[in-house]
Parts: structure tokens; sequence; C-alpha cells
């Protein structure tokens, strides 16, 4: 298979996980293993289940999936006396719209995360662990299935591991279309064949997760990253971040950018600084209007609002999320009413319609989007999709209910004018003559 | 009914990654690649894998309804999804998969009645930053512009 870099990078990134990238068979054995591949799976073999995930946890590394939530502790979550095996699952589902990183890892650099999967399993005690791929990503699926065969051939894989006793199963699982299939209980389902319908949680999948045994289920980039924090220490790692908010991470720029890619950062860096220096700034010199900043389920900023930190805790401080390094840019031409309703699309297109919120309210929010975008909406229309949105948040059975909300307010509450201006246009939007129809 | 030997060896490797007794996680899989040789999901392919799994035919059946990627029409010989999600819509999506319907003459998930292709517009298809990107088959295009376009379909023969 032929591997190229799909964008130049930029020498103002600080390239932990993705320094393999682009360089002659990065990822073969033979290179991964001359580059520094396997020296933090030894160090472990000397650790503790205990010290190994204190390391993780001192890194501050948190996980790269969308929801932040430290890994060390999600580690530490697994039951050490299971009478069921234990298992590790890797969401490469990769579906948030604005995404395209875990691609790259996969495509790049799979050994680094293997090895991350394999200091997982030791850490946890874990002895077998699929590969969550969408089925959209089939190349990746046939690229990662030649990768674990030479794993498997020179003993990066299978019985007592490189000598140390340890044994591991690894394999790939595609998906089928569904981003429903990137929550993780969902992904489980799906994983044991059926609908991909999310479960009720708790137990977490820490405690019954893949065929109901504790199961560490995190994301490619967040797997990536492992082999690095044990090799060169957890405050090295900790360090390139800001307190908290550990490491370097993957931003995918997209939208009215001059160099959109994916570029690798420590976390903290200036949103602006990011955008106008890694990113060349916006497309064609024209005026930053709205951000995006980690996929479509967060809140979009407008452009007042992104002179920021990108780290966790400094982003929903700002009212957002860093979720899974998604970033859209948009500039002054962008039409944010069908922005909205674009979003909108995807989520009742996605909507898996297991509970009520989720199915109807986002049925009815495109419905009525649509209504406003077509030249047939009302004053009150604008209302009435603040106040579904804002009835729907915290209130569906999974986060998608969320996903889909939390745009849609945002943009409501952001670029009123644009709607109002879509309303307008419309001669009988008057109140009045609604209420007469 | 008859798979290729190497998708029989495919599924037979396939049942040996579950814990006894959950072979039925083989399922989304199997399906997949199924549908790769068969060209859609029939009835008689859910009912051949509902009775090696040990489920019933609507046990697969029900699957099958949930995914976007099974089909149980046959598609194009060469099936064009154009992504028009946010990132693609921002570099010209959506006039692009009005050019491909244009092109085509056919619509969301509708076959050509020659059956040589089929049109979609599809969700995010995680090529964001490549922007915008459409999908022939498993095949990515990434940067495609309406002329680029026009060259793809035109080497689709």
């Amino acid at each position: 298979m032929q591997v190229k870099l799909y964008n130049p990078p930029s020498p103002l990134e600080t390239r932990v996980i993705s320094k393999r990238f682009g360089t002659p068979d990065s990822w073969r054995v033979d290179t991964y293993l001359a580059t520094g591949g396997f020296e933090a799976f030894k160090k472990v073999h000397e650790m503790s289940q205990d010290q190994i995930i204190d390391e993780v946890k001192a890194s501050s590394l948190r996980g790269r999936g969308g929801a932040g939530f430290p890994t060390g502790m999600k580690w530490g979550f697994v039951p050490r006396q299971s009478e069921l095996p234990k298992y590790i699952v890797v969401n490469a589902d990769e579906s948030e719209p604005g995404t395209c990183k875990d691609r790259l890892l996969m495509e790049h650099d799979p050994i680094q995360m293997i090895e991350g999967i394999l200091i997982a399993a030791k850490a946890v005690g874990a002895s077998k662990g699929w590969i969550y791929i969408r089925g959209e990503y089939r190349y990746l699926i046939d690229h990662m299935d030649s990768v674990l065969k030479e794993c498997y051939a020179r003993n990066l894989l299978g019985k007592n591991i490189l000598g140390t006793g340890f044994d591991f199963e690894l394999y790939t699982q595609t998906g089928a279309g569904a981003y429903e299939c990137g929550e993780e209980s969902a992904l489980l389902e799906s994983l044991e064949g059926k609908r991909g319908v999310p479960r009720i949680r708790p137990p977490f999948p820490a405690v019954s997760g893949a065929f109901q045994a504790p199961t560490v289920l995190n994301n490619v980039e967040t797997f990536s990253a492992v082999p690095e924090i044990i090799r060169n220490g957890a405050k090295w790692y900790a360090d390139l971040g800001t307190p908290r908010n550990g490491g370097t991470r993957l931003v995918c720029l997209a939208g009215h950018v001059e160099r959109p890619g994916v570029y690798e950062v420590p976390l903290g860096m200036n949103m602006l600084y990011f955008l106008n220096e890694i990113g060349g700034g916006m497309l064609g010199g024209r005026k930053l209007k709205a951000i995006i900043p980690g996929g479509s389920s967060c809140p979009i900023l407008s452009a007042e609002e992104c002179d920021l930190a990108m780290d966790y805790d400094t982003m929903a401080k700002a009212g957002t999320m860093l979720g899974s390094g998604g970033m859209m840019v948009m500039d002054e031409t962008t039409d944010m009413v069908k922005v909205a309703l674009r979003i909108m699309r995807f989520y009742n297109h996605e909507s898996c319609g297991w509970c009520i919120p989720c199915r109807e309210g986002t049925t009815w929010l495109r419905k009525m989007l649509a209504r406003i975008v077509d030249g047939n909406g009302s004053a009150r229309d604008i209302d009435l999709v603040g106040d579904l949105a804002s009835a729907m948040l915290g209130r569906t059975f999974c986060p998608l209910g969320d996903a889909a909300a939390l745009p849609t307010i945002s943009v409501v509450k952001k670029f009123r004018p644009e709607f109002e201006a879509y309303v307008a246009k419309n001669p009988f939007a008057t109140s009045e003559l609604v209420q007469v129809a | 009914m008859t798979f290729s030997p190497q998708l029989e060896a495919r599924f037979a490797e396939l049942l040996t990654h579950y814990p006894e007794g959950r072979q039925r996680g083989a399922l989304v899989p199997m399906l997949m690649y199924a549908q790769d040789e068969t060209g859609a999901i029939t009835q008689e392919l859910m009912e051949e894998l509902a009775k090696r799994l040990g489920i019933t035919t609507l046990q697969v059946d029900e699957v099958v309804g949930y995914y976007s990627m099974l089909h149980k029409k046959p598609q194009g010989k060469y099936h064009v999804q154009v992504c028009t999600n946010v990132a693609c819509m921002l570099r010209g999506g959506a006039e692009l998969y009005g050019h491909a319907c244009e092109k085509l003459g056919v619509g969301h998930k509708q076959t050509q009645a020659s059956g040589l292709f089929s049109l979609e517009e599809v969700e995010c298809i995680g090529a964001c930053s490549w922007a915008p990107a459409i999908q022939v088959n498993y095949d990515f295009h990434h940067e495609v512009t309406t002329e680029k376009l026009d060259q793809i379909l035109e080497g689709c023969k």
C-alpha cells in the first residue's frame, strides 16, 4: 500500500505521535523498531499494573475521541479481579463531522497504536482486542489486516510477545455505516452483531463492556499517545501541554482556510495563532465569521470568541468543547442558517431512533430549519428551534441528542439576525397571519 | 448458498475472533464482506448467515436495516458517494453533488438504468481537511472539483 502525506507538515507543529508520518515504510515493523518502537513495551514489562496506570494518570492524557475523559482514570476503573476475560476495544469509527485524524494514525503509524494497545492490555490484564474501524475506511481495514499479519509474524502479537510471556490477540472489525457506533456502548452492540443502539449506563464498559466483560475502550489517537508517554516519561508528556491537559493532539483543520490539513500541536495553543500561522490564515484573505472547534457536536464560536487556548478546560469555560479535534473554519460569506440546517440533517439521519427526544427532536428541528431556509419560516420558528433544542439537551438516552442540540442552540443565539433575515423575506411570516392560518 | 473460497476462508477466520458462544459478533463483517461479493443483501443471504450464526433471519434483517452501508437493492457498478456535510459544504460539496446528479442523470440512492453508476449523498466520510471529497465504491478522491469529478467518472467504464 502506498502511504502518502495528505498535507505538507508545518514547522510550527510539535510532532510526537505524528513524527513518523510521511517517512518511507512508516507502517512496517522494521521502521517502527528502528525508531524507538517497542521500547515502551519493554519498559512496562518491568512495571506493575498500578505503576503503568499511575504513569498514564500523571501524563494527564485525556481521551482524544471527544469527551476528554482522563485515560489513566478510565483504565483504573477496570476491576483487577474478574472471572471474565478482559478486552481492549479501539474506537476507530471516526465519524464526527470535521474529523479525519485517526485515518492518518492508522495509515502512517499503525504499530504505534498497537504498542499503545498492548500497554493498556498489560495495565488491565487483557488478552484480546478489536479495532473497530468504520466501514467506509475499507482500505484502512485491509491495510490494518496486513499490518496485524506482519506483527503476528514478528511476534509483536500472539503468544509470548517478544519473550515477555505476555499473550495478546488483536483483530479488526468493520462497521457498516453508522455515526452512532462511534458512541462507545453502541459500538459494543455492533461488535456483538447487533443494531448500534446505545446501552444504559452504568455499568460502564470498564465493568461490563464487550461481551459483558470488563473492557478498556479508547480512541485511536489516545492509544497512539501511550508509547511516547511511557518512553519519555509522564512528566515530559504532561509538560508539553497545560496543567490537566497533557501532551499534544492532532487538529483537523478544514473549511475556509489557506492550508487545511491535519496538524499536531500542544494542548493550549491559541486558536487564532493556529489558524493564522499553521493554517495560513483565512482563504483568500476573507474575514473570519465562526469556528466549530472540535467536530459538529460542539457549540460554534463567533469570530470574537476565538482568541482562546485550545485545551479541554479553557474550551469548556468558553462554553464549547475541544471534542475530536475537527476544526471547521467559516468566513464572512458563510450562510449560518444553512450550516445549522446541514448539521441537523446529519443528526437526523444518524439518530438511531431508540429514544424519542432524539428521534423526534432531530426530525422536527430539521423540518423547522428547512422551513426557514426555504423561505416559509415565521418569526416564532426561530424561538421554537432554540427552545426545542434546549428541551432535548440532557434528555436523550445517549450524547447524540446533546450533539444535535448544542450547535443548534449556539447558532441560533449567536447568529440570530441571519435567521431573522430569512424570515423577513417571507411575506406571510407575521405572527397574526400565522395564527389565522 | 455458496460463496467463493476466499470468502469462505474469511468467514472461517472471522468466527475465531469472538469468545465461545458469541459468534454473532461476526454478523456485521460477514454482511459487509458478503455484500461485496453478492452485490446486495438478499433474503437468501440473510437466511444463510442466520443459519451459520444460529440466530433468526429476523435478527439478521433488523441489523441490515440499521446500517447505511448495507443495502438490499443492487447498486451501480460504480457507486458514487458525494459528501455534503459541513466541511465539504464549505468547500463546494453541495455544488459537486448537484453536478454529479446532472452528469449521471440520477438522484440520491438511485441507479442508472444501465447499472453502471449509482449516486448517494453521504454524511461525513472523514476527509474533511481535503474537502470536498467523494468515494467511488471504497476509493477516496480528495479535493474534487467538477472537472476532476468528470475525469473520475470518465475513468469508470
